[in-house]
Formats: structure tokens, sequence, C-alpha cells
């Protein structure tokens, strides 16, 4: 059996904060964005992104990058839309959302560039 | 002797002459109503079924004199179809026809006074089951529905695309409010999204209600602060009194708490549709706990079936309810949790007897609820949790957050970890249930909590025979 560790978890520290789904498992990959974009469109989700400040992430609104991409099925235009956001938004965290209208809610939406905490 | 018409004739006369019409045409305004019915020796079928539907609507033993004052003929359930249980000789099903207007709008106290009243009693039979019900959309648009759906709730405590966390208290009695909100505490800042209290912490001695709200809100918002997700705690509301029970609830509101909880069935659906209506009305999302269910529909002869009782749950109203897990501690077979998760999410349901659905189930616009596996669960069941649940579920833990060997913000974590690996896993189109084990093992590789957690349960497995089986024909 491992070792006992101390569950490291601040108030007073920004890296503690999380950001829903997958912000328990390490930073996403270039490959692992691929396959979420893929799964978003695969449903005939709409692929949305937004960013915020990593000090605001309990918002509800973040920054909507430009409209979310209605019939975009192109997965590489997707991700080229995420990567300019993250360009322009470096310190930001930068969400990809897939809108499912018929149950109105975000059938998927998580942080695919994190933000700098420090 | 006459049968019908104007003259009145003292007596007893047998029922299927005026309550068996097995050429009725239902009409989209009936309640229907499936029961299994194991008769008295010597009683024909065509006799007991008719008895069942007299008994369940305008019937009584003998003719009265006042049968003559109304309309008897139009009141009246009709037993209107009769089908063998497949496997089972002891007892058939009987399917029964009630007109709309026997019931009082938006009243699943009403329905299951009629369906599930003096009935069961009722001596001609021996035992008696109802198997399924069909509202009719007219009937489901009086009532109130769950407080606010599924989508809303996600709206409400921003979490999408994943199944929901949560982790019941343990252990269940005993504890000071201090000490609870503690555990509560930790559980929260590990990754889970709610802790919940158990059925039966209402406000005994050790733990009075109101120091437990109080300590509990604590944990919640800190642990919000420090996570940055929101979260919330299940503050159980049930309580002697409608009355003590909407001050529970107030308070709740006032410590801006973001859902409580009500037992259901041991609260009455009185109590609990009021409740409910409450919740719609404060913004308060309603967990529901179904302690006593398994005295009703455990039975296979005998009582009320769970997809019965969670349909009238989700007339009456709430945003979650227990489900069973399939996998855990609880009973529950796979396609009949099926049946009745359908029942709790979907919008319309068809007939499916492999399901155990009697009936069509159109809920026009009535929003639906989370189904809630609970009972015995812990990171190796996660998998198979995600491809039977899917996403709109909740995952409830106990042992299998706060029996971690670090405690439980780690056992919380590893329950987190677990779920997004699994949730990530099956969006790459992963079988997960098949690969459940590869998939956790290397989630583990980043997270030492989620290593530690499958090393203590690795060999935990419930696997008992479900006692009530669907009544299928196995070849």
């Amino acid at each position: 059996m491992s070792q006992m560790q101390d569950y490291k978890s601040r108030l007073s520290d920004p890296a503690s904060r999380k950001f829903g789904t997958f912000s328990y498992l390490p930073a996403m990959t270039p490959e692992r964005i691929r396959k979420q974009v893929e799964f978003i469109v695969r449903r005939g989700w709409t692929p949305a992104l937004e960013h915020v400040e990593p000090s605001q992430l309990m918002h509800d609104y973040w920054y909507m990058w430009k409209l979310p991409l209605f019939g975009e099925t192109d997965v590489d235009r997707v991700l080229a839309e995420a990567e300019a956001c993250h360009k322009a938004n470096p310190d930001n965290h930068v969400r990809l959302v897939g809108y499912d209208k018929l149950k109105q809610t975000q059938g998927a939406a998580m942080v695919v560039f994190r933000g700098k905490t420090v | 002797m006459s049968k019908t018409g104007s003259s009145y004739s003292a007596g007893v006369k047998d029922y299927r002459h005026t309550y068996w019409e097995p050429n009725y045409p239902v009409k989209d305004t009936d309640l229907l109503a499936c029961f299994k019915i194991t008769p008295q020796a010597g009683v024909p079928r065509e006799e007991a079924a008719a008895a069942v539907a007299a008994e369940s609507s305008t019937g009584t033993w003998t003719t009265v004199w006042t049968d003559l004052l109304t309309d008897l003929e139009y009141y009246k359930g009709r037993a209107y179809r009769i089908e063998d249980v497949p496997g089972d000789p002891s007892c058939f099903y009987a399917f029964i026809a009630y007109p709309i207007d026997l019931f009082e709008e938006g009243s699943v106290v009403n329905v299951l006074t009629s369906l599930a009243g003096n009935v069961f009693g009722f001596k001609a039979i021996r035992a008696l089951r109802l198997e399924d019900v069909r509202f009719p959309l007219a009937y489901v648009m009086t009532c109130g529905g769950p407080p606010h759906g599924i989508a809303v709730e996600r709206d409400i405590m921003n979490k999408y695309g994943r199944p929901l966390l949560g982790c019941t208290i343990k252990p269940k009695l005993g504890l000071s409010a201090k000490n609870y909100g503690r555990a509560v505490y930790e559980c929260l800042r590990g990754g889970l999204d709610f802790t919940k209290d158990d059925e039966n912490v209402n406000s005994q001695p050790f733990m009075r209600w109101r120091q437990r709200f109080d300590f509990v809100a604590e944990a919640v918002k800190k642990a919000e602060a420090e996570t940055g997700e929101r979260k919330g705690h299940y503050l159980n509301a049930t309580a002697p009194t409608p009355e003590e029970m909407y001050k529970r609830a107030e308070h709740a509101k006032a410590l801006e708490m973001p859902i409580i909880m009500h037992d259901f069935l041991t609260g009455g659906f009185c109590a609990h549709t009021g409740l409910a209506n409450w919740c719609r009305n404060n913004g308060i999302l309603l967990h529901v706990h179904r302690a006593l269910h398994a005295v009703l529909d455990r039975d296979r002869h005998h009582g009320i079936h769970f997809r019965v009782l969670a349909k009238c749950l989700r007339l009456s109203g709430g945003d979650h309810l227990h489900s069973g897990t399939v996998v855990g501690k609880l009973e529950g077979d796979r396609e009949a949790t099926l049946g009745w998760i359908d029942l709790m999410r979907e919008k319309f349901v068809p007939e499916n007897r492999g399901r155990g659905i009697f009936f069509d189930q159109d809920f026009g616009f009535m929003p639906g609820l989370f189904p809630v596996a609970s009972g015995g669960i812990h990171v190796w069941h996660i998998p198979a949790l995600v491809a039977i649940f899917g996403d709109d579920s909740v995952m409830q833990f106990g042992g299998g957050t706060l029996g971690h060997p670090w405690g439980n913000a780690a056992g919380a974590c590893a329950n987190r970890v677990a779920l997004e690996a699994c949730v990530e896993a099956r969006n790459q189109g992963r079988q997960v249930e098949k690969e459940g084990k590869e998939i956790l093992i290397a989630a583990a590789r980043t997270s030492p909590e989620l290593k530690a957690a499958m090393e203590t349960w690795k060999e935990i497995k419930f696997e008992f025979d479900t006692v009530d089986k669907l009544d299928l024909a196995h070849a």
C-alpha cells in the first residue's frame, strides 16, 4: 500500500482552483484535444470557445471567442480557432464547449488550454 | 335480474358482468394500469381482474341504490385485457382503464389512494402487484413535476459533459454537527460535487438540524472558494410535520444552499409535492431519497413496482431520485433499471417489455430528473456506471469515498479522476466497460489518490442473484 499523502489544496494557492470536467486530469495535449473535438462534431453539437482570467473562473459567463462555430464539422478548423483564442489570450483559461441544442445544454465543456494561475 | 338499466335490484353480482370489457377501446385520456394478480384458488381470471377494476374504482361488494343516481357506465374502471405472466402460471397480468375524471388534478396522492388502496387487501386475490401505470398526457400536464430538471440543474451547478459525483456522509448516525461538517468539507474540496445527509439523519439529539445546516453551509462555501467549483450538500428537510419541514427548507435558503433533500415515501406524497413546489418557487434543487421503497417494490407478486413509484415521483416533483446501481450492494436488474431511469429522464418512453415497460408514456414538456446510483460503489465500478447511466446521472458514493486510506479528500479526488478518465475515454470512442481496468490503471499513473483507492477496493464485488427479476421466460 502506498505511503499516506497530504491533500494539497489551499485557499491561498490559486493553483488549487479547478475548472470543471477534465480539470482533475493532466493538462490536455494536442492529440487529446483533437479527439474531444471529433467527439463534439460526431455528436452533431456546435463547437464554441470561451476564455476567462483564471481569477474570475467561477463566473457563469466567460468571454465568448467570436461566435459558436455553427455547422462547422472540420475538426482542424475548430482546433485552429481554439489555438487562435489561446494565442490572443495566453494567460487565460480557454474552454471548448459543445452546444447540444436538442437538450438545450452544453453536452461537453472542458478547458483545453490552462491559464496562468500564479 | 337486470344487469344494467334503471331498475334497482339488491344483492351481490359477479364483477365481470360490469367491470370486464375485453373489447373496450382505450382512450388517450384514460389512465391505464397493469396489475399482476395472483387469484385465490377457483376464482376465474376475468372475475379477479374485474374485481380489481371495481375495487380500485367505483365498485363495492354489493349493489347500492345510489349507484343509479350517477353514470357508472362512464365512471367505472374496466379490465380490458388479460395476459399470461411468462414463466409463472400462478398469476396473470390484468390491464385496467380508468376515466381521467376519477382522479383529482395534480394529485399523485389521489391516484395511489385508488389504484393502491383497499384493493390490495381484497380477499378474492391472494396477492396483487401494481406493475405499471400509463398516466395520460392530459393528467401529466396537471402535475408540477421536477422543480428544475436536468438541464437547469446543470446550469445552476455549472457542470457539463459528465455525470455528477456525490458522497453520503458516514457514520450515518452519531456525529456531532461540527465533525459532520468536517467530513462534508473534506469530500467537497477533494473534487465531489455534492455530499448528502443520510436518509435517517433528520434532527436527532446528537445533531440537531440547525447546527448541521450551519456547519455544512460553511463547509460548502469554503470548498467552493478553494476549488473554484460549485458545490452542494443535500440538506435533509424530512421532518415529523410539514410545518417543521418548511422551517428547515427556509433555513437552507437563508444559508444560500443550492439543494435540499426529502424522503418521498416516508414523508408522504402530500408533504413531498408541497416541498417540490416550494423548491420550484425558491430556486432550490430537490434531491429525493426513497426509504420504504423496497418494502413496497421487492416482492414479485405483491406491492408496487419501483417503475410506478418513479413515475409518481417525477409527477410529484424531484430533481434527483435514487435508482439503484446495478453494480453495487443493493438490488437491481440491469434491464429493469434501464427501464426506470428512462422513466426518470426521457420525454417519451415507448412500451418495452424487455425493460418491464408495459405502456408508452408521454411526459410532454415535463423535465427529466437525475437518477442517483447509490449503494456500495467505488472507483472500480465507475467504468460500468458510465456505460450504464451515461452523463445524466449522479454517482453517489459513501464508503467508496470516505473509506479511502488517506481520508475523504483523497477519496473524493480518486473518484473524480476515475470518472473524468472514463468520460474522456468514452468520448474517444473506447468501450469503457470492457476497457475499464486499463483506463483506470493509466489514470492512476498521475493520481496517487486513485492508485491508493484501487489498491484498497480491488477485490470487493457484490454478486448475489436479484430477488425481483423481470418476468421474462428464460430459455
